[in-house]
């Protein structure tokens, strides 16, 4: 059974704009999916309609088999969201926050006042459980909000941007939690504009642009369609000129460094003979940027381009 | 969810409504109180007394009805329309939205928050009353459900108020435009048999007139207006409003995109 299921999704808002445009989209149970795109892709728009947050204009939304049409209540408590804004109720405590969402979802208080204990303490929050929410970090913020948003135990899990503005030392003590969570079964939906993120974590990946889902694949998959990618090379003595080496585009950064752009038919075995060949002796290496970052990019930059070239031909026609 | 799994949810909602008056009752309850004392000593106890009497009763007696119904009115629509609109506008209101909270829930649990604290002030008027005036009460019965029945008018008014509010200035237009001039003009100060009959037929048709003169009934046990068709109008507000909030709640107006 599909996590989730839409399918032929558009959204038209009252002000004539299209946020989604039919767009089909499956999630595997258990499944760790990243959902990508620029600002006003849709992605949001996406979410709230699966959450209910916003009104669909038409199509078909199935969460774990169960329709918001016509089986609303049981889809939605499959379903734990932690939103991109922050939306605590700033007067409560935390253990009230928590407590509270479970209540909303029936859950009895004694019941409820167990399983806050334990999201809590698993994020961290225990010993804060007594603050009114404002007074926290922005890092416990957005740890409450993950608290909140898991506390019924939902099977499917959807984050918007859920380390924005985290730091990175959260964002990863984040990061390992979501996976220990995906690993005892609940499905995630992460989007996140750190595609290393969405790298690191996740299995599956979905791009949508301009209300249109433009990549839907493996996340292994998705990344064999870089053509080509950057490494940048650390030297152990300078260099004045970049070496010429056969086959390979080589740029000077600075004395230190070289940056190489590998294709996808060439290995690097053949580039490390080469710089061996030409006597550079490498230290250490790294991707110039993430490759999904890279793949992104490109991805959005053509579809931008026919954009504006069917633009230019009708204007032409006109 | 069952019905017994939206029972919580309702007790959820009540509780932390109610915990939300009680903590900042220097807001809530508190200013109803000082306002009402300065009513019955300038009103009552100054003017009041070269009115002499009104209604075949002193006028401080006359009146603590009518004060008593405009606190529970004024604070069971405050309550409920700051109450949902901040949770609105600070976005927790989503955390019932994405959950699978009827809205019927939704609805009765602000409402109970707005009748809680509209009791809890009448409450406190009552007593401050007292201090000014012999109060009985001849119909307790009447009374007691005239006051909650009032209570949940006004609160699934303030509800539809902040279901459609997009500022906070939205939040005070009807309190200040609407809700006020029909209560001071709905028989608090005077019956209306003083009135000229144009003016006394134009305020059958303020449904506030019908409340006031219901508590004034179930407690001096005289009246303008007929208690049954007192209640029979309320009842009919509170079957309509319930229906307005469902309707808006279902269709997502002001709270879904």
């Amino acid at each position: 059974m599909h996590a989730l299921a839409i399918r032929s999704l558009w959204k038209t808002y009252p002000n004539g704009v299209e946020a989604l445009k039919g767009i089909d989209l499956k999630v595997e149970e258990g499944d760790f999916f990243a959902l990508l795109g620029p600002n006003g892709a849709g992605k949001t728009t996406a979410i709230g309609i699966v959450t209910s947050l916003v009104n669909k204009t038409s199509g078909d939304v199935k969460v774990f088999g169960h329709s918001i049409d016509s089986e609303l209540e049981a889809a939605k408590a499959c379903i734990g969201v932690v939103p991109q804004e922050l939306n605590l109720n700033q007067w409560d405590k935390v253990f009230n926050c928590v407590v509270n969402q479970a209540g909303f979802y029936g859950i009895p208080r004694r019941e409820a006042r167990e399983r806050t204990e334990t999201v809590l303490r698993e994020l961290q929050l225990w010993d804060r459980r007594g603050e009114t929410a404002r007074n926290l970090s922005g890092g416990m913020k957005r740890r409450l909000m993950i608290a909140r948003s898991l506390v019924h135990g939902p099977k499917l899990l959807i984050l918007d941007e859920p380390t924005a503005g985290v730091d990175i030392e959260i964002r990863r003590s984040m990061w390992d939690f979501l996976q220990t969570i995906n690993r005892n079964g609940t499905t995630i939906i992460l989007t996140t504009h750190y595609l290393e993120e969405a790298e690191n974590l996740c299995r599956h990946v979905a791009i949508i642009d301009d209300g249109v889902i433009v990549e839907d694949d493996r996340m292994s998959a998705v990344l064999r369609k870089l053509h080509h990618e950057v490494f940048v090379l650390n030297l152990r003595q300078p260099v004045d000129v970049a070496p010429k080496l056969n086959g390979f585009d080589v740029e000077r950064v600075n004395e230190h460094e070289l940056e190489v752009q590998i294709h996808k038919d060439q290995d690097l075995n053949s580039l490390f003979t080469a710089l061996s060949t030409a006597g550079v002796e490498v230290i250490s290496m790294r991707n110039k940027t993430n490759r999904l970052e890279e793949l992104f990019v490109r991805l959005i930059e053509r579809r931008e381009n026919e954009r504006n070239r069917e633009k230019v031909v009708e204007e032409l026609n006109l | 969810m069952d019905f017994q799994h939206q029972l919580i949810a309702l007790d959820t909602i009540v509780t932390k409504e109610c915990t939300r008056v009680l903590r900042i009752w220097i807001q809530t309850i508190v200013p109803p109180a000082i306002t009402m004392t300065l009513y019955f000593i300038i009103f009552g106890n100054l003017i009041g007394r070269r009115i002499g009497e009104m209604g075949g009763f002193e006028y401080m007696q006359f009146m603590a009805p009518g004060l008593i119904m405009m606190s529970v009115i004024t604070n069971s629509y405050g309550n409920v329309v700051s109450s949902f609109y901040s949770a609105k506008f600070q976005g927790h209101l989503q955390e019932m939205i994405v959950a699978p909270t009827a809205n019927w829930v939704i609805v009765l649990g602000h409402v109970a928050g707005g009748v809680a604290r509209g009791l809890a002030v009448g409450l406190v008027v009552t007593i401050v009353a007292l201090f000014f005036t012999r109060l009985e009460v001849q119909h307790p019965f009447i009374a007691i459900s005239m006051v909650i029945l009032t209570a949940f008018v006004f609160s699934m008014g303030g509800m539809i108020n902040a279901i459609f509010a997009k500022k906070f200035d939205d939040v005070a237009i009807i309190p200040s435009f609407v809700l006020g001039p029909l209560t001071y003009l709905g028989g608090v100060f005077y019956t209306i048999s003083l009135l000229p009959d144009f003016w006394a037929r134009l305020s059958t048709f303020n449904p506030i007139l019908y409340m006031v003169n219901g508590l004034r009934y179930g407690m001096l046990g005289v009246s303008d207006i007929s208690i049954v068709r007192a209640y029979v109008i309320i009842l009919i507000f509170v079957v309509g409003l319930f229906w307005v909030c469902m309707y808006l709640l279902n269709r997502g107006v002001g709270i879904r995109e």
